[in-house]
């Protein structure tokens, strides 16, 4: 992006450009240059019943980047983040207001039905989640529910899925075995691989790896790490290392306050915030 | 193994208890190096004595009954041997017995009961587990669940002289004139028999299969389900493909349950089955089950063996509920381990 179009979104002039290229105005005097965006999340605010969970939300979503999501338990991380797939909607009760938007459709326009925006945004929990049937099936499935492709057609599907998860060679032998039987972080990539096969626009990722091991857990950074060229990926992390090791900008959230948003460099080494910096060196949550 | 600590403790007092001839106590003094309390651990020891006799006091009651039903029923057994199973003649006058009709009977009427019951509660739990508005959930789940705490004689009433009636009337002419060129809804419309049989046991069965089959849908981790709305699943979809095969283990455990409810059950059946020694394809005739034979006739019972018999009766459905609950299990942990 250069200079000109650079100025010309700050300024809000050349509304031509602003679609595909902004730059955003966060904290006090911070400029933030991002590249292609992928989300616009717009005044958002969530209620859980007569509770507001989060006030007034604001930041991009950069296109085929890793965004992190810090803050302390119960800040709104995870109920952010699970706006964007309208999952809310399954409770009686909450309800969201403002506008998230992606590829100019308002995620949260209730008249489209949750149905069809969520395979655009995928989501990956905090405990694995295999379906109960087998490895292959736990990915056709989702591939059968959108789609009417031929059986060899899913097979080939189902291994790109597998392989783009690097888990092709570990389950290669035992596609017929339940997902269930496999390890823990073994499961966790077969739920990345059953999200990645509908082919979704982002990847949500809800503290992916608090239940599982060391090991486990850097198999799943190395893959999001080769997955953020292909998709945009938001990850809510309670381990600030990981959130510094994997991600490409990060957001501060506090009591359902987007505190700080910045480029992942920022916020850890030169926070704007006095509260970021509390947060991030440890001096608080 | 068991490697709690508590097992451990228990193993190392085994130990020391065959080393007593020797004098050494090496476990003990570990124990007391490590400051454990030994009066605690020979508290959990009679603790698991105490479960193991309870535990075992069930296993012994089953050995008795089917000793006991065994004992009692060897002059009908030494008298018809295997004919008693194939015999459709049952004959007090001539002291001639066969339990073909009751057996079928039995198997009939819970055969009718779960087809009927199975969906039906399928349909309850699913709408009390997910479907229905949070205020209707507790009131609406307590009011099936004291649908199983109306005496059975009840139900056998109400099927004899409201429900009997009603099939006599409307449900079994209508059937015959839709359905009558099959052989299962032909003949004369008399209210009670086995369709009626198996509709009034559905009505007992259906609390038991829903509200267990209710408990297994809310044990499915609310993650799985979002993970399957996620791929963008409708309701229809996560409740076939997510719900159901997560808990197979847990409703196929509740219609066992109901089916051995039905397998079982006297009195309702008592009043609306008929109680006829007639065979027939027939779905509106009359005709007998183990149960109810039990019932009517075991005051009547005065030849040794007529008694007899009728104690070979209850040893045969004993054995039915037995093969067929085990079949279930087997068949179950088969189906999991092929599933794969």
């Amino acid at each position: 992006m250069n200079e000109v179009m650079y100025r010309q979104a700050t300024t809000g002039q050349g509304t031509g450009m602003k679609k595909n290229t902004m730059a955003m105005e966060l904290g006090p005097q911070r400029k933030l240059e991002m590249g292609e965006i992928k989300l616009s999340i717009r005044h958002l605010n969530f209620y859980y019943g007569d509770k507001q969970a989060l006030f007034d939300n604001t930041l991009d979503i950069a296109a085929r980047k890793v965004t992190a999501f810090i803050g302390p338990s119960g800040c709104g991380k995870s109920t952010h983040i699970r706006t964007y797939n309208r999952m809310f909607e399954l409770y009686k009760g909450f309800r969201a207001e403002g506008e998230i938007m992606i590829d100019g459709i308002n995620l949260l326009d209730t008249s489209i039905p949750a149905l069809h925006l969520r395979h655009r945004v995928g989501m990956i929990f905090q405990k694995p989640t295999p379906f109960p049937m087998s490895v292959f099936d736990n990915i056709a499935y989702g591939l059968k529910l959108h789609n009417s492709f031929s059986a060899s057609e899913i097979e080939g599907r189902v291994e790109k899925a597998l392989r783009d998860a690097a888990l092709w060679d570990e389950v290669q032998g035992k596609l017929h075995h339940p997902g269930t039987a496999l390890s823990g972080g073994q499961q966790q990539r077969l739920c990345i691989a059953r999200a990645l096969a509908v082919e979704p626009d982002v990847l949500l990722m809800d503290e992916p790896c608090s239940a599982l091991d060391p090991i486990a857990t850097a198999k799943i950074e190395e893959l999001i790490e080769e997955l953020k060229g292909k998709l945009t990926i938001v990850i809510v992390t309670h381990n600030m290392q990981q959130a510094a090791r994997v991600s490409d900008f990060t957001a501060y959230m506090y009591m359902g306050k987007l505190m700080e948003f910045g480029t992942t460099s920022t916020i850890f080494m030169n926070p704007v915030r006095k509260e970021t910096e509390d947060y991030v060196t440890g001096r608080f949550g | 193994m068991c490697r709690s600590s508590v097992c451990i403790s228990i193993n190392w007092l085994e130990e020391d208890l065959r080393l007593v001839s020797t004098g050494r106590r090496p476990h003990l003094e570990l124990m007391q190096r490590m400051n454990m309390n030994k009066n605690k651990i020979w508290g959990d020891l009679v603790f698991r004595g105490l479960t193991a006799a309870f535990a075992s006091g069930i296993a012994l009651i089953f050995i008795a009954i089917i000793l006991v039903l065994w004992q009692q029923s060897q002059p009908s057994i030494t008298k018809f041997g295997f004919s008693f199973l194939t015999s459709m003649s049952w004959n007090p006058v001539q002291e001639h017995f066969g339990a073909l009709i009751p057996i079928v009977g039995t198997l009939l009427s819970t055969f009718l009961a779960l087809v009927f019951a199975i969906p039906l509660s399928l349909g309850i739990a699913l709408f009390l587990a997910e479907l229905a508005p949070h205020w209707l959930r507790a009131p609406f789940g307590t009011a099936i669940e004291l649908l199983a705490a109306i005496p059975s004689i009840v139900y056998g009433m109400w099927g004899l002289f409201v429900l009997g009636p009603l099939m006599a009337d409307y449900v079994q002419p209508f059937l015959k004139k839709t359905l009558g060129f099959l052989p299962f809804f032909s003949g004369p419309s008399m209210g009670i028999g086995m369709l009626t049989a198996g509709l009034v046991l559905t009505l007992m069965i259906i609390p038991f299969i829903s509200s267990v089959t209710r408990d297994v849908f809310l044990m499915v981790p609310q993650p799985l389900k979002e993970a399957a709305y996620g791929l963008g699943c409708t309701t229809w979809e996560v409740v076939r493909d997510i719900m159901i095969p997560y808990g197979r283990k847990g409703i196929a455990g509740a219609i066992f349950l109901g089916m051995g409810r039905a397998l079982g059950e006297t009195m309702a059946v008592t009043f609306v089955i008929g109680n006829a020694y007639h065979l027939s394809w027939s779905l509106f005739s009359p005709g007998n089950s183990i149960a109810s034979t039990l019932a009517n006739e075991f005051t009547e019972a005065d030849g040794t063996i007529y008694l007899s018999s009728l104690i070979e009766l209850g040893l045969v459905l004993f054995l039915i509920t037995l093969i067929i609950l085990s079949l279930a299990q087997i068949w179950l942990r088969r189906s999991q381990t092929g599933r794969t």
